[in-house]
C-alpha cells in the first residue's frame, strides 16, 4: 500500500514531464484571414494559418534567432550570396500523401515570382538584378539563384511555405504541423492534425495536439474573457492593464516576454510638398529641433505610466531583443531638458515668457496627429504634450479616424508631426528598405524623394543599398549599425519605446516558450501540448 | 419630484461652474507618480492612467458637455421650429420639401458628417473650438427629429378655432406665426429642448468612445466615460464609474424636471 501510495505520488509529479497526446487548443485570431493560399498570406491572421500550416526549408528558431533545418537538412550559401543550395530531407509527404522532392521547391519559386499573383512573400525573393530561379540538381538537392546576392539569406526561407505542383489539392496540401480542417468564415477556424508532418517523437508523428481552433474575435475584452472563462487557452498580445489584472486574479496565467520588435515612435513633416508655412518648415528640417523634442520627452515615464513598465525606451529601428542587428553603441535619447535647451539655441530658438520662439519670432506651436481609438497613444500623446510644454513648446493632439489619418501622412501630406507604432515581424533590416530609402512611398518624413534632399538621407541610402547587395553577415552589421548611427543623430524618427510582449496562457498549455517574435506563443507548436489530454 | 430635480440639475451645474474654485488642481496636471491611484484626501477620485486627478477631470468635464449639450439643443430646437412653422404655413411644395428634407437628415449616417468633418477641420484647431464645433454640429444636425413633431403640432394648430378666427380676420402668415401659433407650440418645444439635450450629451460620449470627441487633455463625461471601458477593473476601482453615475443623474433630472404643459399654459 504504501509502495502503491509512492509510486503514485512519483507518477503524479513526473506527469509535467511527459508530453501527452491529443486535445485541441483553442486561441483567437483579430480578424478574418484574407487568404489561405500560402504565397498571399500578407495579414496577422493569415500569416498565422500559413505558420501553423506550412512547411519551410528553414525554421527560424524563435528562442535563439537561428536558422534551424526543416525540410532541408542542410545548406550552402554560393557565389557571394547568389546562390543557395538545399539539400532536402528524405521521405517526406504532404498532407493528402503526395511524395515531397525537388520539383516542388522549383514549383514554388515559379510560383512567387509569377507576376500576376503578386505576393508578398515572393517580393523578399527579388533583387535589384531580377527575380529569383530555381534548379534541381537532383530529386533532393535544389539551387535557387538570384541575380545579387540575396541580403536575408537563409532566413527568408522561413517564410516561405513550400506547395506541391502533383496534389489535386494545391495550395491546400501542406507540409506543416497542421491542415484546414473546418472554417465558419467570419466564426472560427478549426485546423486538425498533418497526419504525414515529418517530424516524430517517441516513435511517433508529431505534432501532439490533435486540432487547434482559431476564433475569430476583435474584440479584445471579450477574448480575456473567454480566456478567463476558460474557452480560450492563449492570448497572444494583452494590453498593459489587461495583464496587471490577469496577474493579480491568476498569477500564473500571464508572461512578460520581453521587449518586442514593435516599436512607438513620432516623425515631423519634412516634405518640401508640405501644405506648411516656410518658417514651420524650418522648424521641422532643423537636426537641433528634432533632437531638443526627442531630448525633452521623459521615455522613462511613457514606459512606466503608459505601459505600466511593460516597455522598454526606444533607441533606434531595433531593440536590444534583436541580438545581432541591434548597435550596442547607441541608448536612448536622455531626458534632458538643458541640452535640449541648448540645441534649440544655437538653431536660434529663445524662450519668451512661457513660450518658445524661433529666430523670427514665431511661438512654436504644432500639432500631432495619431490614431483615434488607441489608448496607449493618447496617453503617450498627453504625455509628450506636458513634457515639451516644459520647453515652452505647445503641441495640440489630434485624433483621426484611420482611413483619414493615412490620408493626410500618405497622400496629401497636411499634417505637422505623427505618432504611430510600427509592427515590425522581421528581424532583418532588409524589410526595412521600404522605410529608408529616400525614393520610397513609406519614408516617412519626405515620401518618394527624387534625389535624397539631404546629405545623411544620401548615405542612408547608400547604406541600405550597400547592406542589401551583400551577403556577408558582418559587413551588413557594419553598414547597418551605421545607419542606425545617423538615425540616432539626426532623429528624423523619434522612437520612443519597444512595447513589451504581454502573453496569457492557460495553466493546461505546456511545451511554451513565449517569444518576442512572431507568431509569439506558437512558433512551436509541433512541441505545445495539453496536460490531461488524452 | 420635479422640484428636487431641478434643484439637483442646479446644483451640479453650480459645481461644474465653479470648476475653476472647487477643482484642487487643474484638469491636465499629471503626476506621474501617483498613476491609476485609489481615493486619498489629495485626489477625491483617485488619478487616471496618466496621473490627472479624477475630481478635477470631471468637473471641468461637466462643464464642457453641460453647457455646450444645452446651447447644441437650443439651435437644434430653435431650426426646427422655424423650419416646422415656416413649412407647414407655407404648405404645398415647401412643406413636402421640409418633409423630404427631415426624412433625408434621418436617414444620413451622421456620425460618418462627424468624422468628416473632424478629418478636415484644420490640426491647431483649439480643444475648445473643436469641442464647440462638435457641438454646433450635433445641432445643426439634430433638428429633424423635433422638426417632424413640432410640424404635426402646427398642422393641428391650423385647424384650431382661434387660427381660423385669426385668419378669417385677415391675418399676415407672419404675425399668424408670431402670434398665434409659435406661442401656442411652447409646450411641445419646451419638451423637445428637454429630450435633446441628452442625447446630445451622450452623442458626444459616443464620439468621445470612439475616440473622436473632445481633444485631449480637455476632458468631458464623453472621454471620461472611456475608462470604463476596462470592465475588470471596475470592480476593483468602482470610483472609475463616477462620471457615469453623474451623467446617469444629470439625464434622470432633464427627465424629471420637465415642466408640465399645465405649466406651460
Amino acid at each position: 500500500m504504501r509502495l502503491d501510495l509512492f509510486l503514485f505520488a512519483f507518477l503524479a509529479a513526473a506527469q509535467p514531464l511527459v508530453a501527452q497526446w491529443g486535445g485541441e487548443l483553442r486561441l483567437s485570431l483579430r480578424s478574418e484571414p484574407r487568404s489561405f493560399h500560402p504565397a498571399l498570406a500578407d495579414d496577422d491572421a493569415s500569416d498565422m494559418v500559413r505558420y501553423l500550416t506550412g512547411g519551410v526549408l528553414v525554421r527560424i528558431n524563435r528562442a535563439t534567432q537561428q536558422p534551424e533545418p526543416s525540410l532541408a537538412t542542410s545548406w550552402k550559401v554560393l557565389d557571394g550570396g547568389k546562390a543557395i543550395r538545399f539539400q532536402l530531407r528524405e521521405g517526406v509527404v504532404f498532407s493528402d500523401g503526395t511524395p515531397f522532392d525537388a520539383g516542388d521547391v522549383l514549383y514554388t519559386v515559379e510560383t512567387l515570382m509569377d507576376p500576376n499573383l503578386h505576393s508578398p512573400v515572393g517580393d523578399g525573393l527579388r533583387t535589384e538584378g531580377g527575380p529569383a530561379g530555381a534548379a534541381a540538381d537532383g530529386p533532393l538537392t535544389v539551387t535557387i539563384r538570384t541575380p545579387a546576392p540575396l541580403a536575408g539569406g537563409v532566413r527568408l526561407f522561413d517564410q516561405i511555405c513550400i506547395m506541391s505542383r502533383r496534389s489535386p489539392l494545391k495550395e491546400r496540401a501542406v507540409l506543416g504541423p497542421f491542415r484546414i480542417a473546418e472554417h465558419k468564415p467570419g466564426a472560427w477556424l478549426r485546423l486538425e492534425r498533418n497526419p504525414h508532418y515529418w517530424k516524430t517523437r517517441a516513435g511517433r508523428r508529431l505534432p501532439y495536439l490533435d486540432s487547434i481552433r482559431l476564433d475569430i474575435q476583435q474584440n479584445r475584452d471579450l477574448e480575456l474573457l473567454r480566456f478567463q472563462r476558460g474557452e480560450l487557452h492563449l492570448i497572444s498580445s494583452l494590453d498593459p492593464e489587461q495583464f496587471d489584472e490577469l496577474a493579480r486574479a491568476r498569477p500564473g496565467s500571464v508572461r512578460d516576454a520581453g521587449a518586442t520588435l514593435e516599436n512607438e515612435f513620432l516623425w515631423f513633416n519634412m516634405s518640401p510638398a508640405a501644405a506648411l508655412p516656410a518658417y514651420e518648415k524650418a522648424w521641422f528640417a532643423s537636426r537641433n529641433f528634432r533632437l531638443a523634442v526627442s531630448h525633452a520627452i521623459r521615455r522613462d515615464d511613457l514606459c512606466r505610466v503608459v505601459y505600466r513598465g511593460h516597455a522598454v525606451p526606444g533607441v533606434g529601428p531595433f531593440p536590444a531583443v534583436n541580438q545581432f542587428w541591434f548597435n550596442r553603441q547607441l541608448a536612448p535619447h536622455a531626458w534632458d531638458l538643458d541640452l535640449a535647451r541648448r540645441l534649440l539655441a544655437q538653431d536660434g530658438f529663445r524662450a519668451e515668457g512661457a513660450a518658445l520662439r524661433d529666430r523670427e519670432g514665431h511661438a512654436i506651436e504644432f500639432s500631432i496627429v495619431t490614431n483615434a481609438g488607441n489608448k496607449a497613444r493618447e496617453r503617450m500623446a498627453s504625455m509628450i504634450q506636458q513634457d515639451l510644454a516644459a520647453l515652452g513648446v505647445k503641441l495640440n493632439l489630434v485624433t483621426l479616424d484611420f482611413p483619414s489619418l493615412v490620408e493626410r501622412i500618405g497622400k496629401s501630406s497636411r499634417y505637422e508631426a505623427c505618432l504611430l507604432g510600427f509592427n515590425n515581424v522581421d528581424l532583418d533590416p532588409d524589410g526595412q528598405m521600404n522605410l529608408w530609402l529616400s525614393s520610397s512611398s513609406n519614408h516617412a518624413w519626405n515620401p518618394e524623394q527624387a534625389a535624397p534632399q539631404t546629405p545623411w538621407e544620401a548615405e542612408i541610402d547608400r547604406l541600405m543599398r550597400a547592406q542589401a547587395s551583400t551577403s556577408d553577415g558582418q559587413k551588413r552589421k557594419a553598414l547597418f549599425d551605421r545607419v542606425q548611427q545617423i538615425v540616432s543623430e539626426q532623429a528624423p524618427i523619434v522612437y520612443l519605446l519597444n512595447r513589451n510582449a504581454l502573453v496569457g496562457i492557460a495553466p493546461v498549455v505546456r511545451g511554451l516558450q513565449p517569444s518576442a517574435l512572431h507568431p509569439r506563443l506558437v512558433w512551436n507548436i509541433d512541441e505545445i501540448y495539453l496536460a490531461g489530454a488524452s | 419630484m420635479r422640484r428636487v430635480a431641478r434643484i439637483a440639475l442646479l446644483a451640479i451645474f453650480g459645481l461644474m461652474l465653479a470648476a475653476e474654485w472647487i477643482a484642487p488642481y487643474p484638469y491636465d496636471r499629471q503626476f506621474r507618480d501617483q498613476a491609476h491611484a485609489a481615493p486619498s484626501r489629495g485626489h477625491l477620485l483617485g488619478t487616471d492612467a496618466i496621473g490627472r486627478d479624477r475630481f478635477a477631470r470631471l468637473l471641468y468635464g461637466g462643464r464642457i458637455s453641460l453647457v455646450l449639450a444645452p446651447a447644441a439643443a437650443l439651435v437644434s430646437v430653435a431650426l426646427a421650429l422655424a423650419i416646422a412653422v415656416s413649412a407647414t404655413l407655407a404648405g404645398g411644395l415647401w412643406e413636402r420639401a421640409a418633409m423630404i428634407a427631415v426624412d433625408l437628415v434621418l436617414a444620413l449616417p451622421w456620425i460618418f458628417l462627424l468624422l468628416a468633418v473632424r478629418a478636415i477641420l484644420p490640426l491647431n484647431t483649439s480643444p475648445a473650438v473643436s469641442a464647440g464645433v462638435i457641438f454646433a454640429l450635433l445641432g445643426s444636425l439634430g433638428w429633424a427629429a423635433p422638426a417632424r413633431i413640432l410640424a404635426a403640432a402646427v398642422k393641428s394648430q391650423l385647424r384650431s378655432d382661434y387660427v381660423l378666427a385669426a385668419r378669417a380676420a385677415g391675418c399676415a402668415l407672419p404675425r399668424l406665426a408670431l402670434v398665434h401659433v409659435i406661442p401656442n407650440l411652447a409646450p411641445v418645444t419646451v419638451a423637445q429642448f428637454w429630450v435633446t439635450a441628452p442625447v446630445f450629451l451622450l452623442s458626444e460620449a459616443n464620439l468621445s468612445l470612439l475616440g473622436l470627441g473632445i481633444a485631449e487633455p480637455m476632458p468631458s463625461w464623453g472621454n471620461l466615460l472611456r475608462d470604463l471601458q476596462n470592465l475588470p477593473s471596475l470592480a476593483r476601482q468602482p470610483w472609475v464609474a463616477a462620471p457615469l453615475v453623474l451623467l446617469i443623474v444629470t439625464l434622470s433630472c432633464c427627465h424629471a424636471a420637465q415642466p408640465s404643459v399645465e405649466d406651460l399654459r
